[in-house]
């Protein structure tokens, strides 16, 4: 092996074991996350089958425009991770901090419009407990409905804000030289990761978005 | 090598020394070391509780402690042995040190996530222990809303975050070991040739990995329902109880069998060594845990027969907790049948594995009991159930615990333990588990509920017979604590491979160098070549007894 190749840890054989070893750490790690999300995936499917019109009631509070705008923004993320992957493994560092970058600033994008939905909420008096106020009989159901909103997304959320703390290691380390294209694993990874928040998105933004919504 | 004699062989225990070449080390072996210590430390705590609770029932009146104190005493006793005891034990300790030894590598393949798995589990153990000095928790350890919800004053939400916590540790664990067993075998080491303590804790680590994330989101929509008065589980406010129920056991039931897997794992390498014989229906051993784990996850509803799910619910999954009990035998006729005709010597650790056969067949039929519908509705809440899962948790996840612990303690110190007090002990674990535990059967038969501190008098001759056993057991469990640690210092050289026995561990110097093997091995037979051995190691003249 020349001298120029990043060194494997002391206790695998290779760096080939070793590219192996973390790939399959990462995939076995979002099958618990799948289920940890699944938990509340589960929760959410029996409340919605259990009260159907208050939970289609209760979607209709929240904002369609922004859930679809931050769907948008999130696909969009996703689209720059993977170039950034692609850079990484041909090496050039350049490219691969600007997609790096620009997979962050998407990311705070999605977050601030995140965060302003919830605010929406705060003052409408919608968020769950004491000050939850909801104006008909449905309000119980409702307030389930809000639970689960506020539980999934803010789950989802902080999942995000994981991830825009690792993509910022990633810069550090791209900019220090780290990988090449030999060793671009972390990059791989931290990839993987982030398209799996984005696929949770994608299954949120229906089920909590668009199920029963009426338009107009 | 020409280095002289005098200088002293570099191994994991003297390669560095101070606490924070411990604090800090990413050495498996160590790791395993920082987990001995700390569930020998939980299970000690667990078992303090276990004392209060024989102690008040001792006589038919509230004596001791009130109702309060009492359910608080339990649910702790249940949550201390579960989460920061039994759960972590087998894999995190023995598990831990030998897997990557049994597989051939260096180490697991996150050794710096395995630490932090110890200071995660650590973390969690501290909340819990706050929780417990500031006044503790009475739900039980089972947390069932929306009495854990709602009504219990007592400090339900650090105990439920600490546990959570505590689940990221056995993921990662699970995850580690998924992963080294994927990727780390060393040359020749294929899928059938690894011994079955591996695949036991593969199929562990899938219940790890599955499992526990179900019970960590659980806890905490239990904790943001108890700190934000959400509803999700609050019949009053719309939410279903029962929805906390199917979530709690979808991972709890599974739990049960995090605790008794890697404890099977334990007694096949203890039953062909301690027998010189190969395993029997070696893929069936290995496959049956695998089986056990996936049916794990399709059993839960059998927590439930009484709380009113629909009764087909109940009946397809009194089918399914029958079907555990396939494997389950075929573990243990395949066990019995490699003790057929072996070569048998009675060390302790075999005696732990005998015993864990035993107490797990009692354990596991009893369970068939549990599992027939209508037998359950009588015995439910009573303390039959409770007799039926300490048969297997303590009479047999702790037998196989302490049965490993022996067997490998000369590979863990390089020291041999003193093997007559040991057998002793063992002896006297056996008849205090059962003295403390057979009379609960009867108990709970005749109706005795569990979670009550008073009882009615006639009850008190089986109470007293179970208190004296836990007596018994106590001592039983202290002996070990005081030898172990004795043998630490006065302990005899123990070799490379004091039991003759087969597996990688075992080629190896004990204690083991930082790295496990100085060249890494390549493996070229199935595990347990015992026929292999030397005819007078095989069958000592004199039988086999005679050379301990």
């Amino acid at each position: 092996m020349p001298e120029t190749a990043a060194a494997h840890a002391h206790h695998f054989d290779d760096l080939e074991q070793q590219h192996q070893a973390s790939w399959l750490g990462m995939w076995v790690f979002l099958a618990s996350e799948i289920m940890f999300f699944g938990g509340m995936f589960l929760g959410y499917t029996i409340y919605r089958t259990a009260y159907p019109q208050a939970f289609a009631d209760a979607s209709n509070h929240l904002d369609v425009w922004l859930g679809t705008v931050n769907t948008a923004v999130l696909i969009c993320s996703s689209f720059t991770m993977a170039l950034a992957v692609r850079a990484a493994q041909l090496g050039r560092p350049k490219p691969a901090i600007l997609f790096l970058l620009l997979t962050i600033v998407l990311g705070a994008v999605f977050l601030a419009i995140k965060f302003t939905e919830y605010y929406a909420k705060f003052i409408e008096h919608l968020v769950p407990g004491g000050a939850f106020v909801y104006d008909d009989a449905l309000a119980a159901a409702a307030e389930i409905f809000f639970s689960f909103y506020f539980a999934m997304t803010g789950m989802h959320a902080l999942h995000m804000l994981i991830g825009v703390g690792l993509l910022a290691t990633l810069i550090v380390k791209t900019a220090r030289g780290r990988f090449s294209a030999d060793y671009y694993t972390p990059v791989e990874l931290i990839g993987l990761y982030w398209h799996f928040v984005d696929i949770v998105w994608i299954f949120l933004f229906p089920l909590l978005y668009l199920m029963g919504r009426h338009f107009g | 090598m020409t280095e002289p004699i005098a200088e002293r062989r570099r191994h994991y225990l003297n390669v560095h020394y101070g606490l924070t070449s411990w604090l800090f080390t990413t050495d498996h072996k160590r790791i395993a070391w920082l987990y001995l210590v700390s569930v020998t430390f939980f299970f000690f705590v667990g078992g303090l509780f276990a004392t209060l609770i024989r102690l008040e029932l001792l006589t038919p009146q509230g004596d001791l402690v009130q109702a309060e104190t009492y359910n608080k005493l339990f649910t702790m006793h249940g949550v201390t042995m579960i989460f920061f005891f039994l759960i972590p034990a087998i894999p995190a300790v023995l598990g831990n040190f030998l897997i990557p030894m049994m597989i051939g590598a260096r180490d697991l393949a996150f050794p710096r996530l395995n630490l932090a798995s110890w200071y995660i589990y650590i973390l969690g153990g501290l909340f819990t222990l706050t929780a417990a000095a500031a006044g503790g928790v009475d739900t039980g350890w089972t947390f069932y809303t929306p009495y854990s919800s709602i009504y219990s004053n007592t400090h339900v939400a650090v105990t439920v975050i600490g546990i959570f916590i505590t689940g990221f540790s056995s993921i990662l664990t699970g995850l580690n070991f998924i992963v080294t067993i994927h990727t780390m075998r060393a040359p020749g080491m294929t899928w059938f040739r690894m011994p079955l303590f591996v695949w036991a804790h593969y199929a562990t680590s899938l219940i790890f990995i599955l499992g526990t994330p179900v019970i960590a989101i659980t806890l905490s929509l239990v904790a943001l329902e108890r700190l934000f008065g959400l509803g999700i589980f609050n019949p009053e406010l719309g939410g279903d109880p029962l929805l906390f129920q199917h979530l709690f056991w979808f991972y709890s039931h599974p739990a049960v069998y995090i605790m008794i897997l890697p404890g099977m794992g334990v007694i096949s390498e203890l039953i062909t060594c301690f027998s010189r014989k190969r395993i029997f229906g070696y893929e069936f051993v290995a496959f049956s845990s695998l089986a056990i784990a996936a049916l794990g996850f399709l059993v839960w509803g059998h927590h439930m027969f009484v709380s009113g799910q629909s009764v087909y619910a109940s009946m397809i999954f009194s089918l399914l907790s029958m079907l555990v009990a396939i494997p389950s035998a075929v573990k243990v006729f395949n066990w019995t049948a490699t003790l057929y005709k072996g070569s048998i010597a009675f060390d302790a650790p075999m005696l732990y594995a005998l015993g864990f056969i035993g107490l797990f067949t009692a354990g596991g039929l009893t369970g068939l009991f549990l599992a027939t519908l209508g037998v359950d509705i009588h015995v439910h809440d009573t303390y039959f159930v409770i007799a039926h899962f300490h048969y297997i948790m303590v009479g047999s996840a702790v037998m196989a615990y302490l049965g490993g612990l022996h067997f490998w303690w000369p590979k863990m110190t390089g020291r041999k333990y003193p093997e007559n007090v040991a057998r002793l002990a063992a002896v006297i674990i056996f008849l205090g588990f059962n003295l403390t535990f057979f009379p609960q059967f009867v108990l709970g038969y005749l109706g005795m509920p569990r979670r009550y501190h008073i009882y009615p008098p006639e009850f008190q001759v089986l109470n007293v017979l179970s208190t004296a056993g836990a007596s018994i057991l106590a001592v039983g469990y202290v002996l070990p604590l005081v030898y172990l640690i004795g043998s630490l210092r006065y302990g005899a050289i123990a070799g490379m491979n004091p039991w003759n026995a087969r597996g990688l561990e075992w080629q190896t110097p004990s204690p083991p160098p930082t790295g496990n093997f100085d060249v890494t091995p390549t493996v070229v037979e199935k595990a347990y070549a015992y026929e292999s051995l030397e005819p007078e190691i095989l069958y000592p003249p004199g039988g086999r007894a005679a050379d301990a």
